[in-house]
């Protein structure tokens, strides 16, 4: 097997200095995911400001795949807008998907495209997509926060 | 129909053997052997097994105990044959006590299920006690048990050896323990449990013993009377049997006690609209159409072990982790999870290697051509009792070679230099 299909050297080098890692202050939100299949977790905080992403941090057990995988979204997705990263989150999940069919598109994925090797392995996806589900639920969390806050904000002014 | 052939060994050639299993000769990953490590997980399939699967539904299929003509009699004798040899095969006095299910999971679900209500169900106050090396099979049933019905569960610990800590076993078993339920050998530790002992202490108190063998009835000559025990389960997939076919053995004066657990066709003695009365044994426990070609093929499966005898595959497989052990424990950075010595010992080797990553040793191992588990092989709290989220299992059978053992200690090696 052509094991560098998997492991690019961009994964092998997030893998051994990945990026952004160790769990921050502030943040919006914290959310833990697990992959039931082998025991891999991440906790993953979220900082949102406005319509941008100012923090991700996270902390995690898990493979070099996984460890990669989230070092490359925190990449991406920092200082960002949410909307940008929702985009990288939609073509990186079509990727994992694709069985290896898929030509990533570079310009959003960036780094991220050394991956489209992991999508030939069925057992290696859940790995990759581990930090990026995290980050879609924090994500999601800190939004609906921050509405219910700006709700809670117009109820004082009326 | 015709008798399975019978492979006969007269001493044990490990080469003569693996010729009967067609996948052994697979190459994989741009043409290297195959090195099949993980056995614990599911065994291979010689060709005496396979021949019977094909023959059955070539000839002989037809549903069973319900078809008045040729193949259904044929059918039907194929079934219940496979039944008489289970039961010889662990020493059950009667083929009516063995039970075909789908799997280990479904026998151990069974049970459980069955103690939840009736004369003998348990209830708030009662103590189920478990250990922490169970397979998540014998954990969840006794969970879900025991919130059905009020009753506590409760478990034996592990040292830092992997062996159960029996130091408080007078009062982790005590007057309101009704059940007893154990793995006979760990599939994470290999640990070999001593039944008798924990037996014994059970039924002074009047509790009822479940093992669980799905690990050991195909690696060790197993004589549920010998053992002292009222309830096994194991399943057919790790011993050389097809997938879908499961067992559960049970004395008969406790089963026909119990309640039925699913409802159905074959189950009933009679039905009208407002309730029904049960078959008796085995039938009771068995509704619908049973996985019948996989029972014959388990038949012969029984057949395949005993002509070469229970006692040489023992043997061989404490060769072989004897083998594998001294070589493992040599390489470094290497931590097993369990006994390091072959001493009351199954061949699941469980391990750690360094820094990096089960699934990604695993990933370079299949590389080579050699397949591993890497995970928590359902066993997540033995995990955590050792510290670690997940391990790289290598686990043997009767057709392992110390070659095999050795490509395996290079691979580790070649992982280790990848990730270094």
């Amino acid at each position: 097997m052509q094991l560098e299909s998997m492991y690019q050297e961009i994964i092998l080098d997030h893998y051994r200095t990945p990026h952004h890692k160790g769990l921050r202050e502030p943040f919006d939100v914290e959310v833990h995911h697990v992959n039931p299949t082998c025991g891999d977790e991440i906790t993953l905080r979220v900082k949102l400001d406005g319509s941008t992403v100012s923090d991700v941090s996270y902390d995690s057990l898990g493979c070099s795949i996984s460890q990669a995988s989230a070092s490359v979204l925190t990449d991406l997705v920092i200082g960002r807008d949410i909307d940008a990263g929702l985009t990288a989150h939609r073509e990186f999940v079509a990727l994992m998907q694709s069985r290896g069919e898929a030509v990533p598109d570079e310009e959003i994925l960036e780094d991220a495209v050394a991956f489209a090797g992991v999508s030939k392995y069925p057992a290696r996806v859940k790995c990759a997509l581990l930090s990026w589900m995290a980050w879609k639920d924090a994500t999601a969390q800190a939004q609906e926060h921050s509405t219910m806050s700006e709700g809670d904000n117009d109820d004082r002014d009326s | 129909m015709s008798q399975p052939p019978v492979a006969t060994h007269a001493a044990y050639d490990v080469e003569l053997l693996r010729k009967d299993f067609p996948i052994l000769e697979r190459r994989v990953h741009d043409n290297q052997p195959l090195v099949y490590l993980d056995s614990a997980n599911t065994s291979q399939k010689p060709r005496q097994v396979l021949d019977v699967l094909t023959e059955f539904y070539e000839q002989h299929n037809s549903n069973i105990h319900r078809a008045t003509h040729a193949l259904g009699e044929e059918a039907t004798e194929a079934y219940e044959s496979a039944r008489m040899k289970v039961a010889s095969f662990i020493g059950a006095p009667s083929a009516d006590e063995i039970i075909f299910t789908k799997n280990s999971s479904e026998a151990l679900n069974l049970i459980a299920n069955v103690l939840a209500w009736g004369e003998r169900g348990l209830k708030p106050g009662d103590e189920v006690v478990i250990t922490e090396m169970e397979h998540h099979s014998n954990i969840v049933p006794w969970q879900l048990l025991c919130e059905r019905t009020g009753a506590t569960l409760r478990w034996f610990g592990v040292t830092d050896d992997g062996r159960l800590d029996l130091s408080d076993i007078d009062t982790l078993i005590n007057e309101h323990t009704k059940v007893v339920s154990f793995v006979h050998v760990s599939n994470v530790l290999g640990t070999l449990n001593p039944v008798a002992l924990i037996a014994a202490r059970a039924h002074a108190v009047g509790a009822i013993v479940v093992l669980d063998a799905s690990q050991s009835v195909p690696q060790l000559p197993v004589d549920v009377q010998e053992l002292g025990i009222d309830v096994v389960a194991f399943t057919g997939h790790k011993m050389c049997g097809p997938t879908g076919i499961g067992m559960l053995w049970g004395r008969r004066e406790l089963l026909e006690a119990l309640p039925p657990f699913l409802g159905g066709g074959e189950m009933i003695e009679t039905v009208t609209m407002e309730r029904s009365t049960y078959a008796g044994l085995p039938h009771k426990y068995e509704a619908g159409t049973p996985p019948i070609a996989e029972a014959v093929a388990l038949g012969a499966a029984v057949d395949y072990l005993t002509g070469i005898g229970m006692d040489a595959v023992a043997a061989h497989e404490r060769e072989i982790t004897a083998y594998a052990l001294s070589a493992l424990t040599e390489v470094p950075e290497l931590r097993v999870l369990g006994p390091t010595e072959p001493v009351d010992r199954g061949g699941a080797i469980s391990f750690t290697l360094g820094s990096v990553h089960p699934h990604d040793v695993a990933q370079i191992l299949d590389g080579h051509g050699i397949a591993v588990r890497a995970g928590h092989h359902c066993g997540r709290p033995i995990h955590r009792r050792f510290g670690v989220a997940a391990s790289t299992r290598a686990s043997f059978y009767l057709y392992t070679t110390t070659s095999e053992i050795d490509a395996l200690v290079a691979g580790l090696d070649k992982a280790k230099r990848f990730f270094g």
